[in-house]
């Protein structure tokens, strides 16, 4: 089965924030897109073109790649109402 | 915070901001560069990078508003090839520009850590030593937290300081004259400040930049102007500064005229700036031709730089006075710049007068008239273009002369004589004398700095040879002022009186 959504987080190395971060953003994710999802985390900090070809200048960011529209969230993710909007899981 | 006197400075190589700047902006700190729209923040950013790259130190552009595409594009009538330099590996963007259609939401705590790990990776991959970052504003706009936006970069400025990078940081300002920059960032980059200014004065737009201040180091005070021309950017006209170490020539060279050479006691000085004041129709350009015609015939080259006159008319007269122009033109000896003072700003005018200078090299000069210049800009900006000028000439040891009008047919100083009193070594005053009915023409030398003069008017006449110098005015007072009244015999026996050595 394809995956339905490609997500992209970028963080700036592995901290108690970025890790929480990530933590927050599965659970989303295996409750909202039952598993139908592609998602693959960037540091930075390792990755500085990547970065760079992403016009990246907060972190944590997270970019929603597929499907479209591409959305951009910047942010730990502790604010999950206002994830799933800008994830366009939920209407305003 | 240290307590040193002096900063080390890096040398911008920005035309003339090194000089204001007295050597450079503070070496492996950071500037705030503030100015209102359309001050030429961007370029004066990215000419920091390009004049950089000219002498191998390679620069990084970290751009909050501007896509880097358009920034390519826009400095492209500098000269400047941006992305040649990328592929060289010498220039690199870090494009924090906004993504259009892409507003990021904000869902939770963050910071600006991709932001700094992007420039420290751009400063590494070049090893770059300047970095420009245009403009911190747009920042604040697009992130509602402004203490976070605060805090980061403030980290990303001591970031840069570790990496021993000299940063130029541009930010707005609404009112030219009032507060620093609109969103107060003054807090985290408040040691170094510049500010550029394109105000309005007298209907008319003045760029000026002003070193507000740089902790621990030297710099000009006050606001310079300076101008923006394609091909080079940003150049500010240090013009009143202080070339103070200017040597004095006590060397002499030929005037035109052999009795006016006589008048200042051998003739004018080869480092003298000499100006020759008079009404219209008086023989301004008539010395000024003779000055330039006495030059190439002792083999020196001279360029005359005409406001007022056609390069035909100019030609036409000299002629009218036994002056073969073209000749000396075919000859290398001349070189005439004809030009509308409307055309151009005065700064404009200024750089075209200094690129000409540079080029031809004369020995002399002749500014036929500065008052033409003086009409078309502001009390200010005269001021300045003459200073700048004759510092410039008398600094190559040009002799410059300069004619002036007066302003009344039979006396009264000008303005320009007051502005530049005390650069001027020699003053000239060519005046209309009304004698019993007839009109004559008077000449006298006011001042020559360095050398005894006559201090007698001398009546002249004007023919097809030139300038003819006669026999001073006697009996006669109130020249000068514009009120010539003969003395009657009683008055010259009193005044002889009182003179009368017993």
């Amino acid at each position: 089965m394809p995956h339905r959504y490609h997500l992209k987080l970028y963080i700036a190395g592995r901290t108690q924030r970025s890790e929480q971060c990530i933590v927050n953003l599965h659970s989303i994710c295996e409750m909202e897109l039952r598993g139908e999802y592609e998602l693959s985390v960037i540091d930075v900090l390792e990755n500085p073109q990547l970065a760079e070809d992403d016009k990246i200048l907060a972190t944590p960011t997270l970019i929603k790649k597929l499907p479209p529209p591409m959305r951009r969230l910047i942010g730990d993710l502790s604010e999950k109402e206002k994830v799933l909007i800008g994830m366009d899981l939920k209407d305003l | 915070m240290e307590g040193h006197q002096d900063i080390e400075k890096l040398a911008t190589h920005i035309p003339g901001f090194d000089l204001i700047a007295a050597g450079g902006l503070p070496k492996g700190r950071t500037t705030l560069l503030a100015g209102s729209s359309g001050s030429a923040k961007t370029v004066f950013a990215a000419q920091f990078l390009a004049a950089g790259i000219r002498i191998d130190e390679n620069g990084v552009f970290v751009t909050f508003e501007e896509p880097k595409e358009d920034i390519r594009s826009n400095v492209k009538g500098f000269g400047w090839d941006i992305k040649s330099w990328e592929k060289e590996g010498k220039w690199a963007f870090v494009d924090a520009s906004p993504e259009p259609n892409q507003e990021a939401t904000v869902v939770g705590e963050y910071d600006f850590g991709a932001l700094l790990a992007r420039v420290e990776y751009a400063v590494k991959k070049t090893g770059a030593t300047r970095l420009s970052m245009d403009s911190v504003g747009a920042i604040f706009t697009r992130f509602s937290n402004q203490g976070v936006v605060r805090r980061e970069l403030f980290r990303i400025v001591a970031a840069l300081k570790e990496m021993g990078v000299t940063a130029l940081l541009t930010v707005e300002r609404i009112e030219e004259y009032g507060e620093i920059s609109r969103i107060g960032v003054e807090e985290f980059v408040a040691d170094n400040v510049i500010i550029l200014r394109n105000a309005l004065d007298e209907e008319k737009r003045r760029r000026t930049i002003e070193i507000l201040k740089f902790r621990g180091a030297y710099h000009q005070k006050g606001e310079w102007p300076f101008t923006v021309s394609s091909g080079e950017g940003v150049v500010v006209l240090p013009l009143s500064a202080i070339e103070l170490t200017q040597k004095s020539s006590d060397q002499r060279v030929f005037s035109g005229n052999e009795e006016l050479d006589g008048m200042c006691g051998g003739g004018f000085f080869r480092d003298s700036v000499i100006l020759v004041s008079g009404a219209t129709g008086t023989g301004k350009t008539l010395l000024a031709t003779k000055f330039l015609a006495g030059g190439a015939s002792q083999g020196e080259k001279c360029l005359m730089l005409a406001f007022e006159e056609s390069r035909e008319q100019l030609i036409r007269n000299a002629r009218g006075w036994s002056e073969d122009f073209v000749g000396m033109e075919e000859a290398g000896q001349l070189k005439i710049i004809c030009s509308y003072p409307e055309i151009a700003s005065l700064e404009e005018h200024l750089i075209e007068i200094k690129d000409a200078i540079e080029e031809f090299r004369p020995n002399r000069l002749a500014v036929d008239s500065l008052s033409a210049l003086e009409r078309v800009a502001t009390v200010k900006g005269y001021r300045e273009f003459i200073v700048g000028l004759t510092s410039f000439v008398k600094h190559r040891e040009i002799a410059g002369l300069f004619t002036v009008t007066a302003p009344t047919l039979l006396g009264g100083t000008s303005i320009t004589e007051s502005h530049i009193s005390t650069i001027t070594d020699t003053i000239i005053l060519l005046r209309y004398v009304e004698v019993y009915g007839d009109i004559r023409r008077g000449v006298v030398v006011l001042k020559m700095r360095g050398s005894k003069h006559e201090k007698e008017i001398r009546q002249f006449t004007i023919d097809a040879k030139g300038m003819h110098i006669g026999r001073p005015f006697r009996g006669i007072s109130g020249i000068l002022s514009g009120n010539p009244v003969q003395a009657g015999a009683d008055e010259i026996e009193r005044l002889n009186e009182l003179f009368k050595t017993e």
